[in-house]
């Protein structure tokens, strides 16, 4: 019997709505069969927890007096540098933007301790943030400098949104050279020496959706504690990809854009995070629960470890070339185990996202969904899926005039 | 046998004295050398594992400290903040003695501290700074 979302949304209200989690709809489905369990359930709650590097704010900190144009000028949070080209008190942090006078890689590896994903981690937080923004000064903007300490609490809006999100499988990456070699998949050391991966697999949201059927534009989520929505379908959204019979992609393929008001997200899910040699990012707590409106809805949620397929990846040579190449396919019950074997050896796994944080978010919004302080949205369009033909560009690459 | 780890740190005038040596031969302690950073006129500093008879370990101690070595107990060092801490588990792939370690059934991290030899190949790998050494 299926069910709409204005039902579902009836049950919460009156505090009778069915929810569990993506790891606990399993075992629901062993026991009653699916099309029980279809019937019964009402909501199955996802989580992940990683480094996202493609996160970001953007913030309006209110006028000066006398004012001034940040916009055109440059502007500063803790030293780390914000886009200022959008109107004249907008700013804009990414995170992985790192102060001017960091050494980066100067000093190998460089250490990165410090970047806009720990600015936004620390604003959330409520600490004061040093403000320095320096103009050009017009008739109706009259001051040229200005430097003083903002807080999330009184400028007038802090926003997350954050272009690319939750990707809906990751590689596994290793590294074949001899040399040990640091990545945004973490410190890989030579000969095959550690595995790293970065998906919370069956807890995963885009996993349990894989065709994206209730997750659109519009579909209210938890994100970074608070709420938040799905913006639009994130960069490098890359649904036409090799699935399996279950429809689960092997390889990298859909993300979402996310946008929700930062002053009512929490410090522990958005994380300043640090990648040796790489640089600075942050870790972005998501959560997103899945109507089951149908039958094939729920058998969706009910994807496994075992069932999620991920290809390793050498990063000493095939990512940084572009190469297709991959050294094999594994599952992600194989690499919660803690080793895998490539080329015949076996190497120990790590994760670079927390499944335990997963875990803790899917059960945070299950909790929220049955008190009714969640309802879920219908999302008013659709994010392209495998019917929109999209194929992944590279960067054209033509010579340049010198002028 | 008792088995303890420590850190010796001592001034570059000891530097060329073979410490661990003494300890050996006048004590009768086996010393395991787990790391080394001795570098002529600076100060020396070296993680061991020595095992012996209570009383030799008490009396190696001793006799350490009357040359003007500094011996601190070598699980002092790492710190691991576990409020910083997101269990993700990137350390645990690194950890040559298995001192982080993964709980498989939950996959929590967990921190053995008597495993840990001080090897920091941790310290750079957690993205969140979760793990310190303190000298
Ligand atoms: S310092 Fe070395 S032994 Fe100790 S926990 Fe870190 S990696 Fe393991
Ligand atoms: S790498 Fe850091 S955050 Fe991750 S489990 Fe280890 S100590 Fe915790």
């Amino acid at each position: 019997m299926a069910k709409t979302i204005a039902e579902i949304n009836e049950k919460i209200k009156k505090g009778k709505a069915v929810v569990v989690t993506a790891e606990e709809i399993n075992d629901i489905v062993r026991e009653k069969g699916e099309k029980k369990a279809a019937s019964e359930i009402d909501v199955v709650t996802t989580g992940t927890f990683g480094p996202m590097c493609s996160s970001s704010a953007y913030l309006n900190l209110g006028h000066s007096k006398p004012r001034i144009k940040i916009g055109g000028g440059r502007a500063y949070l803790n030293d780390v540098p914000v886009y200022t080209g959008i109107a004249a008190v907008d700013v804009y942090i990414g995170a992985t933007a790192m102060p001017d006078d960091d050494p980066r890689n100067a000093v190998f590896p460089g250490a990165f301790r410090y970047g806009g994903g720990h600015v936004i981690e620390e604003l959330v937080a409520g600490k004061d943030i040093r403000f320095s923004a320096t103009s050009y000064g017009t008739d109706c903007y009259p001051k040229k400098s200005i430097e003083t300490y903002i807080n999330i609490k009184n400028i007038n809006e802090a926003v997350l949104f954050n272009p690319r999100n939750s990707y809906q499988n990751y590689n596994v990456a290793v590294n074949l050279s001899d040399r040990i070699i640091y990545t945004y998949m973490g410190t890989l050391q030579p000969n095959l020496g550690n595995a790293n991966y970065c998906s919370a697999g069956q807890l995963s949201p885009l996993l349990n959706d894989p065709y994206y059927r209730t997750i659109g534009i519009g579909t209210r989520i938890f994100l970074g504690g608070g709420v938040g929505y799905v913006a639009w379908n994130g960069t490098q959204h890359n649904p036409c990809v090799s699935r399996t019979k279950n429809g689960v992609p092997r390889v990298p393929a859909g993300t979402i854009a996310v946008i929700g008001n930062l002053k009512q997200m929490n410090p522990s899910l958005l994380r300043g995070t640090t990648l040796t040699g790489y640089g600075a990012t942050l870790s972005v707590g998501i959560g997103i629960p899945i109507p089951i409106l149908t039958e094939e809805i729920l058998r969706f949620t009910t994807v496994k470890d075992e069932d999620i397929f991920t290809q390793v990846v050498d990063y000493s040579d095939a990512y940084p070339q572009g190469k297709p190449d991959t050294l094999g396919e594994v599952n992600y019950a194989q690499l919660r185990s803690g080793k895998i074997t490539v080329q015949g050896k076996e190497i120990k796994t790590a994760s670079l996202s927390s499944y335990v944080k997963a875990r803790e978010i899917a059960e945070t919004l299950k909790n929220w969904i049955k008190k009714g302080d969640f309802l879920l949205s219908e999302h008013v369009a659709d994010l392209p899926s495998i019917e929109s033909e999209i194929t992944f560009k590279p960067m054209p690459s033509k010579s340049v005039k010198k002028v | 046998m008792p088995k303890k780890r420590l850190v010796l740190t001592f001034p570059s005038r000891l530097v060329d004295q073979p410490i661990t040596y003494f300890l050996i031969k006048d004590h009768n302690l086996m010393v395991n050398i787990l790391r080394a950073n001795v570098t002529p006129k600076e100060e020396g500093r070296l993680v061991i594992e020595i095992s012996g008879k209570k009383n030799d370990i008490e009396s190696g101690m001793t006799h350490l400290n009357e040359i003007g070595v500094n011996v601190k107990p070598l699980t002092k060092d790492v710190r691991w903040y576990k409020e910083r801490c997101t269990q993700c588990g990137a350390c645990t792939s690194i950890c040559p003695t298995e001192a982080f370690f993964v709980n498989r059934e939950d996959m929590s991290v967990s921190f053995k501290k008597e495993k840990c030899i001080a090897c920091e190949l941790c310290i750079p790998v957690c993205p969140y700074r979760a793990v310190e050494v303190l000298f």
